[in-house]
């Protein structure tokens, strides 16, 4: 808290005018809380902490369903078996991620404050594009930790509320750990069971799906991701532990109660009992 | 050179003071009220862009009178103060007596430091799980802060106000009940003891609410609004001819 005049007044970065984005304050204010600043000596860190892994989302009639495992790695070790990696970002819009775990929820959490605070300080939420190119903006602060192994890939998908229709308002955005962000057609899906997700989907996946059916095609790219992928879980009826599923919609994002998630995985698991391909 | 005339500090506080209630004086006016819903927030605003009334945090508002650009920035420091402290502890650690002290000192500062006080009146409000839990903080130009329990009021008639609220208030009453009391405080500033009729576009209605989780703070406006008036102004004007005997036919249109 320094650079003020009198004392007990609020720092200058606190009183400036001009910005609204709650990362450029955090800049001058506090940089040590900017993932993206902190030194690191040379080296690869891959290995030091838990990784995410897999994410889905596809578009539906009513909007986007992004789902997620819930498991976190450390090279063949299985660190966390409940992990949450779909977050709301705010009332209409999901994200999701995979890589380091702990630079990513933190990163998610400083997200959900940029939102906020935008929404907060000009009154007005920012559009679904605004809040895409912000989170690329977010990501491109973290490249130099990214390339030593530490990199963080988030999906990011919501309820356009200017869209003309409600069956055009789903949007999904993939991006990069450059920080590049790519608008997806239909569905996508990121982390290391990522090809095995989209493989599932593909082959299920048509326009104009219902929130209910996307709901259960994704719990069944998940559990085909985990079906080839060491590292992504697949449901777990013995801890009861089954995917985190959330919705945006034009009634707003919401996550899938736990009960009905449980019944669809459990569905899954005796439909490949029957017949193990699908 | 020109010569320097000693200024008794306690004559520059005088006038400093006399400058910002003068100023202030002129604004129109906010009241802030807690109710069995919420705690409530009204302002008498000509402009539907240029807000008196802001949400801060979860369970926290924020209303003001005077100088919108002063305002502004200390609103604008208070969101970044509740954002980072959220942030970087829990969403839990960020109060309104902690905000307000913040706020305090810095106009505090402002007053002592600057040759122009910030010629402004601001309230901070917290909700909280009871209405005796509701914490009212009003702030004043020279950084005093006054935590005002149950209602308070700000702006050019803030005196008249508040002694409409104090007669009328209940901080057991529901949101509809509380609104109908704003309402009349708002109006009563017409000059001697008549009322203006303040309309849905000149009022600026806002409510933390006492049961929502997460970010209480939701306006009321178009139809919302609309709902809450009519349903309230009725009750209210009965109210008012049966006590106002002196003069049955002033207020009948």
């Amino acid at each position: 808290m320094t650079g003020q005049g009198f004392p007990g007044k609020m720092p200058h970065a606190y009183m400036t005018a001009g910005t609204s984005s709650f990362s450029e304050f955090l800049a001058n204010a506090a940089p040590e809380l900017l993932p993206g600043r902190r030194p690191l000596p040379p080296g690869d860190f891959a290995e030091v902490s838990a990784h995410a892994t897999t994410i889905v989302a596809l578009k539906t009639a009513d909007g986007v369903v992004m789902a997620g495992d819930r498991r976190a790695t450390m090279g063949n070790y299985i660190s966390s078996r409940d992990i949450e990696k779909v977050f709301p970002a705010d009332g209409y819009s999901l994200v999701g991620i995979a890589g380091t775990a702990g630079l990513g929820i933190e990163l998610i959490k400083l997200y959900q404050v940029e939102l906020e605070h935008y929404e907060k300080i000009e009154g007005a939420p920012l559009s679904l594009n605004g809040k895409a190119n912000r989170l690329a903006t977010m990501l491109r602060g973290n490249l130099g930790i990214a390339l030593q192994g530490l990199a963080v890939v988030p999906l990011f998908a919501g309820f356009d509320l200017d869209a003309a229709s409600a069956a055009e308002a789903g949007k999904i955005y993939s991006f990069d750990v450059v920080g590049g962000i790519y608008a997806e057609r239909d569905f996508d899906s990121i982390g290391s069971g990522s090809i095995f997700a989209k493989s599932s989907l593909k082959k299920r996946y048509r326009r104009g799906l219902s929130t209910d059916e996307a709901v259960g095609f994704a719990v069944e790219a998940l559990y085909d991701a985990a079906d080839d992928d060491s590292a992504t879980g697949g449901p777990d009826p013995t801890r009861d532990l089954y995917p985190v599923v959330m919705t945006a919609t034009a009634e707003g994002s919401k996550r899938v109660d736990e009960a009905t998630v449980a019944d669809i995985a459990r569905a899954v698991i005796a439909a490949r009992t029957e017949n193990p391909y699908g | 050179m020109a010569m320097q005339f000693y200024t008794s500090p306690e004559q520059i506080m005088r006038d400093r003071a006399e400058f910002a209630r003068k100023n202030i004086s002129r604004g129109r006016n906010v009241v802030v009220l807690s109710c069995a819903d919420g705690v409530l927030l009204v302002a008498e605003n000509v402009s539907s862009a240029l807000h008196k009334v802001y949400e801060l945090y979860d369970r926290i508002g924020f209303a003001a009178v005077g100088k919108y650009n002063e305002f502004e920035n200390l609103r604008t420091a208070l969101v970044r103060m509740a954002d980072l402290r959220g942030l970087s502890y829990d969403r839990r650690d960020v109060n309104a007596a902690s905000l307000a002290k913040a706020a305090a000192q810095s106009l505090g500062a402002i007053f002592s430091e600057q040759t122009k006080p910030f010629e402004v009146e601001i309230c901070v409000a917290g909700v909280g799980a009871t209405p005796e839990a509701d914490e009212l903080y009003r702030l004043t130009f020279d950084g005093s802060i006054n935590d005002e329990p149950g209602y308070l009021a700000m702006g050019g008639a803030a005196e008249q106000l508040v002694e409409v609220l104090e007669e009328g208030h209940d901080s057991e009453a529901p949101l509809a009940e509380a609104f109908a009391l704003a309402l009349r405080a708002l109006s009563s500033d017409g000059g001697n003891g008549t009322r203006r009729e303040l309309s849905t576009d000149v009022l600026e209605v806002a409510v933390l609410e006492r049961a929502r989780p997460g970010r209480s703070f939701r306006r009321i406006e178009g139809l919302a609004l609309d709902a809450l008036m009519p349903a309230t102004e009725a009750p209210a004007e009965a109210e008012e001819t049966a006590a106002e005997t002196e003069s049955p036919e002033s207020d009948e249109s």
